[in-house]
């Protein structure tokens, strides 16, 4: 009897701890209502609103996790949110319209794609300063970063390309033509890929970041669905590279992908016109931006089901999570 | 007579070596594409509204922001844009602007010409080898009986533009519509399409009616009180849903909103308007090519300027693809099913291969925000669901020889 009570505590304890691990809180920067929605992720249930500047798009935390940088296109700067105050601290220059950025591994420089001006805006995070801009192609907006933080690759819309600029020389060094419209550049956590979404050419491809080749174009085919509202945005890798998620846009799905074959697993019904995605700390879950259904999904990698929905802002852009 | 008869021969020969000679001489990273453009100056008539006269480099500011673009992606690729602008004057000859574009060695030419100087310009021995990218028309027969297999079309024709209207319509389900047709030839056009899409897409014209005033004066002090009490006459005892109105030059157009006798939206060349580009557009990245233009231009993106630029646009995707500055393989490649062009509306275009023209959604929108975009959801087509917009494969009367 007392020996069930001391197991029973012990598994009540254990619970208890794995609760804690997977509690985070999800940030979400709503694009057409200038604020940040801020969700419990264990109870999955929207706790705070927060102001910020004109049409929030890209958001990322910073290295120590304590703030939020957001890209605030129309205010044609980046915010940096304390988390703790959910005040705006300060801003910093960002050239204009800022849509999407990749902090260096060491946090100390914000990488910006100008949309309007074909320019990668470099920036000192601790002086607040513009280092220098890195022209690039017609219309930038991917950013990845390699993990050793010696590779940038930005993706330009209009070009078509992912350009490897050398983070040293702040020059760009390859570029590597990619289906229409590409979008978001991510890298695996070994540094030995990076993939790149092409939201107009439906496609994701693969590229060895040695090499700078493409080794693999990843297509879909949703039955029932056009293949022209199939436009892969956000995509995640998780960190063992055994999964790729790829946000299929208004196809409303996310394509879950063997990152090793290449080969299409599953799709999963999510929310409407699904923009970006986001782990969790420990890679338990994936988020989605769901732009015009106003809410965010939540999948759950072990199982590859889509959870829960929660509502959030008008039009949900980016998402991240922190402990 | 044989003298003679060898002597072509050998002019044509020349003709060749010349032709092939001047892609031979750009090498591998330092190749230069041509890109001619080819307009006439001509005098419209003042549309009814004074906010928005057409502007004179309209369609040119378009191709000029096109070549910029292309050059921002050939710093990369090794390939520059050269662009040659042919203006004809009014009373000029458009035959000799495309012989000087010509001459100088320009195959790919973008073109803002009315139907007639089109078709002459791409039916002339020096055309022969050039293909025009047409920005500027809308006309159904240059799609259809009078197709040139030299012409590619980049703007949505009528037919386009009607399907995409009356397949809104129908998706909200105001079927019943009065039809006010305008004197000129655009005009009936446009109104047959309208008949044809009610047809298709099971909508209903319950009245047709033309537009018989003449145009007078724009401005008049008292105007409004005889056009209130006239387009309240003219639309009494009718019982629609929608009045469409086919007024391209916008004579009339424009006052028939809030003026007729039951209270009706309305629908066609005024009011909510199929189009290839709109002011109020800014979705799917749009608000970056509005932005552009409005920077170097100065004003406004309007269709004929949407027009010129993807025509530049696909130019430059067709020599980023291919790897190459050759008119041939440009040309080949954008007539091939690999080329997709990705222009700001949510879609990858591509050109159709039974009569040229670029497969594209077509917007619905009113001069202050976008309402729509067709094809509407529900449409749905074996191939395409571009395709469910304007004349389909079976259906074509183009005859390209």
């Amino acid at each position: 009897m007392p020996n069930g009570l001391i197991a029973r505590a012990v598994v009540i304890a254990l619970l208890g701890a794995a609760r804690i691990a997977a509690a985070d809180t999800i940030y979400v920067s709503n694009e057409k209502d200038n604020t940040i929605t801020v969700v419990d992720g264990a109870a999955l249930t929207p706790v705070k609103t927060i102001p910020v500047g004109q049409r929030p798009r890209g958001i990322l935390l910073s290295k120590d996790e304590k703030s939020l940088y957001i890209c605030a296109s129309d205010s044609d700067h980046i915010e940096v949110l304390d988390l703790a105050s959910a005040k705006i601290e300060r801003t910093l220059p960002s050239g204009p319209d800022p849509e999407y950025f990749a902090l260096d591994p060491t946090g100390k420089l914000l990488y910006v794609a100008n949309e309007d001006s074909n320019l990668v805006t470099v920036i000192d995070v601790g002086r607040g300063e513009v280092v220098t801009e890195i022209p690039v192609g017609v219309e930038p907006e991917g950013m990845g970063i390699s993990p050793d933080g010696k590779y940038l690759v930005n993706t330009s819309e209009t070009t078509n390309m992912a350009h490897v600029i050398d983070t040293a020389k702040r020059q760009v060094v390859a570029n590597i033509l990619v289906d229409s419209r590409p979008r978001r550049a991510v890298w695996t956590a070994d540094g030995a890929q990076f993939w790149v979404s092409a939201e107009i050419g439906g496609t994701v491809s693969v590229i060895d970041a040695a090499k700078r080749e493409i080794v693999k174009r990843i297509t879909f085919a949703v039955p029932g669905v056009a293949a022209e509202a199939i436009q892969p945005v956000g995509i995640a890798i998780t960190r063992d590279r055994k999964l790729g998620f790829v946000a299929l846009g208004p196809a409303n799905r996310v394509a879950v992908i063997d990152a090793q074959s290449y080969e299409v697993l599953k799709y999963l019904l999510v929310g409407q016109r699904v923009w970006s995605l986001g782990f969790n700390p420990d890679q338990s879950r994936v988020y989605t931006t769901n732009g015009v259904s106003n809410d965010i999904s939540v999948i759950e990698v072990g199982s590859l089901k889509v959870i829960k929905s929660v509502p959030v802002g008008q039009a949900p852009w980016g998402v991240v999570s922190r402990p | 007579m044989v003298f003679g008869l060898s002597r072509r021969v050998v002019f044509r020969l020349l003709v060749v070596l010349v032709a092939s000679g001047v892609p031979a001489v750009a090498r591998a990273g330092d190749e230069k594409v041509q890109i001619g453009w080819l307009s006439q100056a001509v005098k419209r008539s003042l549309p009814l509204s004074y906010l928005d006269q057409p502007p004179p480099d309209e369609g040119l500011q378009g191709a000029r922001l096109g070549i910029a673009d292309n050059d921002t992606t050939g710093r990369f690729t090794g390939q520059s844009f050269a662009f040659t602008e042919a203006i004809v004057p009014e009373d000029g000859d458009v035959a000799e602007g495309l012989r000087d574009l010509a001459a100088k060695g320009i195959r790919l030419v973008v073109t803002d010409l009315a139907a007639p100087e089109l078709l002459s310009a791409a039916g002339m021995p020096e055309a022969s080898e050039i293909t025009f990218f047409d920005a500027g028309t809308a006309d159904d027969r240059l799609r259809g009986t009078d197709c040139r297999a030299n012409i590619l079309h980049l703007l949505p024709s009528r037919a386009m533009l009607a399907d995409a209207l009356v397949q809104y319509l129908v998706a909200k389900r105001w079927q019943e519509l009065l039809l006010v047709v305008g004197h000129a030839d655009g005009d009936r056009e446009f109104a047959g399409d309208i008949r044809h899409a009610a047809l298709k897409f099971q909508a209903h014209i319950v009245e047709e009616k033309p537009w018989t005033f003449v145009p007078g004066a724009r401005r008049t002090d008292t105007g409004h009180f005889a056009i209130q009490a006239e387009v309240a006459r003219f639309t009494q005892g009718i019982s629609y849903d929608v009045l469409v109105v086919a007024d391209e030059a916008g004579e009339f157009g424009d006052d028939l909103s809030y003026r007729t006798f039951a209270p009706r939206p309305v629908t066609g060349t005024q009011g909510l308007v199929p189009s290839a580009w709109a002011r109020p557009h800014e979705q799917w990245g749009a608000t970056q090519l509005q932005q552009r233009f409005l920077r170097q231009a100065g004003r406004w993106m309007t269709d004929r300027d949407y027009g010129a630029w993807m025509a530049v646009r696909a130019i430059g995707e067709a020599a980023t693809r291919s790897k190459s500055a050759e008119p041939a393989a440009i040309v080949s490649f954008i007539r091939s099913d690999r080329f997709e062009l990705a222009a700001y509306k949510g879609a990858r275009l591509s050109f159709r291969s039974w009569d040229g023209q670029l497969r594209q959604p077509v917007l619905l929108a009113d001069p202050r925000s976008l309402v729509s975009v067709s094809p509407q959801p529900g449409f749905l087509h074996q191939f395409s669901e571009l395709d469910t917009l304007g004349v389909d494969k079976p259906e074509t009367k183009c005859r390209m020889g």
